[in-house]
């Protein structure tokens, strides 16, 4: 049996590499999924008070189930795999995006909306110059709560064949292997890190103008 | 002296003067408008139907509840009316694309509604950038504001909303709503969140700008010394129909109502006073009386009574000689006279019973 090493990470890079590649293309993918859910959502939940309340109540239920029970009461109807793992990762997503997509575009002071309209913007204009850039710090806060907690989710796809960096830990695990794991949680974590990272930078230099930007930097 | 308001019985442009072309239009009419929220519950106004006249300062003063601001943001269609229209200068509001409409009234609210991403420059340009104007024109006519509201372009122009107090957002929150050159300004208690002093300073800006420039007003407050201060007319409001329509003198020694010489305060002589000319009270230097001699205590005839009172009561003499715009002496008045002028009129004395039941 190896002791706890970074051996196991010297001597697979090229693996661990591409176990990373894999963890980060399921994670984001499910990410991807889950915005394209709770656009929809939240906007309704931001517009309509009373549907606001049920949905983060619902999603925040669907968070609290575990992550494994999950994966295998889907296993009937998506089968082991890939599609599995996104579906459940996109679940969990959902309530921190749902949840800061409504608080966001909620938070938004009223009185600056009135003014904007009544100074003669239209709907649209309203939206992309006063609510989205005004909601933007929060929409990308709940972002990246999601995205780092769908990188760590994502490890438990690796127990039903979905790949990523959660097969170097059960691998670890059943071959006795410490130096597996160790790198598992040396790359999942890095990762999480990164991305996290990323997200910020994106966020404030791909802002549509200076204005949201300054919303950005000012949270 | 200062004083300088007059009260001409004719009820626009109390503060009139240099009247300019932007003074064209900007009359707003209120024809039997009513509107309620929702069905089958009390009309948040109902049977409203005035006129504003061109270059006209109007207050709508109320307490709260009473839909003076409902009726204000029917004006801009930030509400629409259940029944009733709305023109301006003739034209259906209806008739143009409600943000075309808005564009050309300014909007003026209590929390600013400053954009809080928007540089204090970029702030001011909203209106001008959809009205589609040049970048060096809006360059100009945003520091050309920022002057006129007091804050030093240079220093100001490129802050954000939160690095400025509280009375210097509301000073940018006005030159917003003057961006667009709009011959119309809304203003729904603009000044309600300030403290005394900034509040009065921004009331004498505003006194000072419509002077200047005077576009059409709709003033919404609850303060009642607001509303003396800057009306050239006043609507009274309460329980959403119109109590009373009329220049501040007359509201405060004509009252409609009860309600409105309480809410006024007609019962307060020296109200009165500050709101009434002298020229009642002046009496001729015919040869009765000693001819004005130089160092006796003046005071213009546009200045209200309470100041004649003021001087007198702080003045070894008798008697103040009026004096016109030119400093030449038109006649006097005594204390006799104020006294004479500060008596309550008819219909506020028939209310007297009423009021001290109210006040009870």
């Amino acid at each position: 049996m190896n002791g706890l090493s970074l051996d196991y990470l010297r001597d697979n890079p090229g693996y661990v590499l591409q176990l990373t590649w894999d963890h980060l293309q399921l994670s984001l993918l499910a990410i991807l999924l889950g915005i394209v859910v709770a656009v929809p959502l939240g906007v309704a939940g931001a517009r309509y008070p009373g549907l606001g309340l049920p949905i983060i109540g619902i999603l925040g239920a669907v968070y609290t189930i575990p992550s494994i029970a999950f994966l295998a009461f889907l296993i009937p109807i998506l089968g082991l795999g890939r599609d599995n793992a996104l579906v459940v990762l996109a679940a969990y997503s959902l309530s921190f995006l749902v949840r800061n997509i409504i608080t966001g575009l909620r938070g938004v002071d009223a009185g600056v909306i009135e003014a904007a309209r009544g100074m003669g913007l239209s709907p649209i204009q309203v939206f992309r110059q006063v609510t989205f850039p005004l909601a933007l710090p929060v929409m990308v806060a709940g972002l990246r709560t999601a995205v780092v907690v769908t990188i760590s989710t994502a490890t438990v796809a690796g127990w039903i064949g979905a790949g990523g960096l959660g097969r170097l830990l059960f691998d670890g695990v059943r071959l006795r292997r410490p130096g597996m794991i160790l790198a598992g949680a040396i790359a999942i974590t890095l990762l999480a890190v990164l991305v996290d990272l990323g997200i910020r930078w994106l966020a404030r230099y791909l802002a549509a103008n200076r204005a949201a930007r300054a919303a950005v930097q000012s949270s | 002296m200062t004083p300088t308001r007059d009260h001409a019985p004719h009820p626009t442009n109390r503060n009139g003067t240099g009247a300019d072309d932007r003074r064209n239009g900007g009359r707003i009419t209120y024809d039997a408008i009513a509107k309620s929220y929702s069905k089958g519950q009390a009309a948040a106004v109902h049977d409203i139907s005035l006129t504003i006249e061109p270059g006209e300062l109007v207050v709508i003063l109320g307490p709260s509840g009473c839909g003076k601001t409902t009726l204000l943001k029917l004006t801009n269609r930030l509400y629409e009316p259940t029944s009733g229209t709305i023109s301006l200068d003739g034209d259906d509001i209806l008739s143009l694309p409600v943000t075309q409409l808005r564009r050309r009234m300014g909007y003026v609210i209590q929390q600013t509604g400053l954009f809080p991403h928007y540089r204090i420059a970029d702030n001011v340009a909203v209106v001008p950038k959809l009205l589609g104007w040049d970048k060096k024109r809006i360059d100009h006519r945003v520091d050309e504001l920022l002057d006129l509201v007091g804050l030093p372009p240079d220093t100001y122009r490129r802050r954000y909303p939160a690095q400025l107090s509280g009375g210097q957002q509301q000073r940018v929150g006005l030159a917003r709503a003057l961006a667009g050159e709009p011959r119309t300004l809304l203003m729904d208690e603009p000044f309600g969140a300030l403290d005394a002093i900034t509040r009065s300073r921004l009331q004498d800006e505003l006194r000072r700008i419509h002077r200047q420039f005077g576009q059409t007003i709709v003033f919404v407050t609850h303060d009642i010394e607001e509303a003396l201060r800057l009306a050239d007319r006043i609507i009274v409001m309460n329980d959403g129909g119109v109590v009373q329509y009329d220049t501040p003198l007359a509201i405060v020694t004509r009252p409609a109502d009860a309600f409105v010489a309480e809410l006024v305060g007609s019962e307060n002589v020296l109200r009165r006073l500050e709101l009434q000319p002298i020229d009642a009270a002046i009496r001729p230097l015919d040869g009765s009386v000693p001819p004005a001699r130089a160092e006796e205590p003046s005071i213009p005839a546009s200045a209200p009574a309470r100041v004649a009172l003021s001087l007198l009561l702080d003045s070894a003499g008798e008697r103040l000689i009026v004096v016109n715009d030119d400093a030449h002496p038109v006649g006097w008045v005594d204390l006799d006279g104020i006294h004479e002028i500060s008596r309550p009129t008819p219909e506020v004395a028939a209310m007297r019973p009423a009021l001290s039941e109210a006040l009870r």
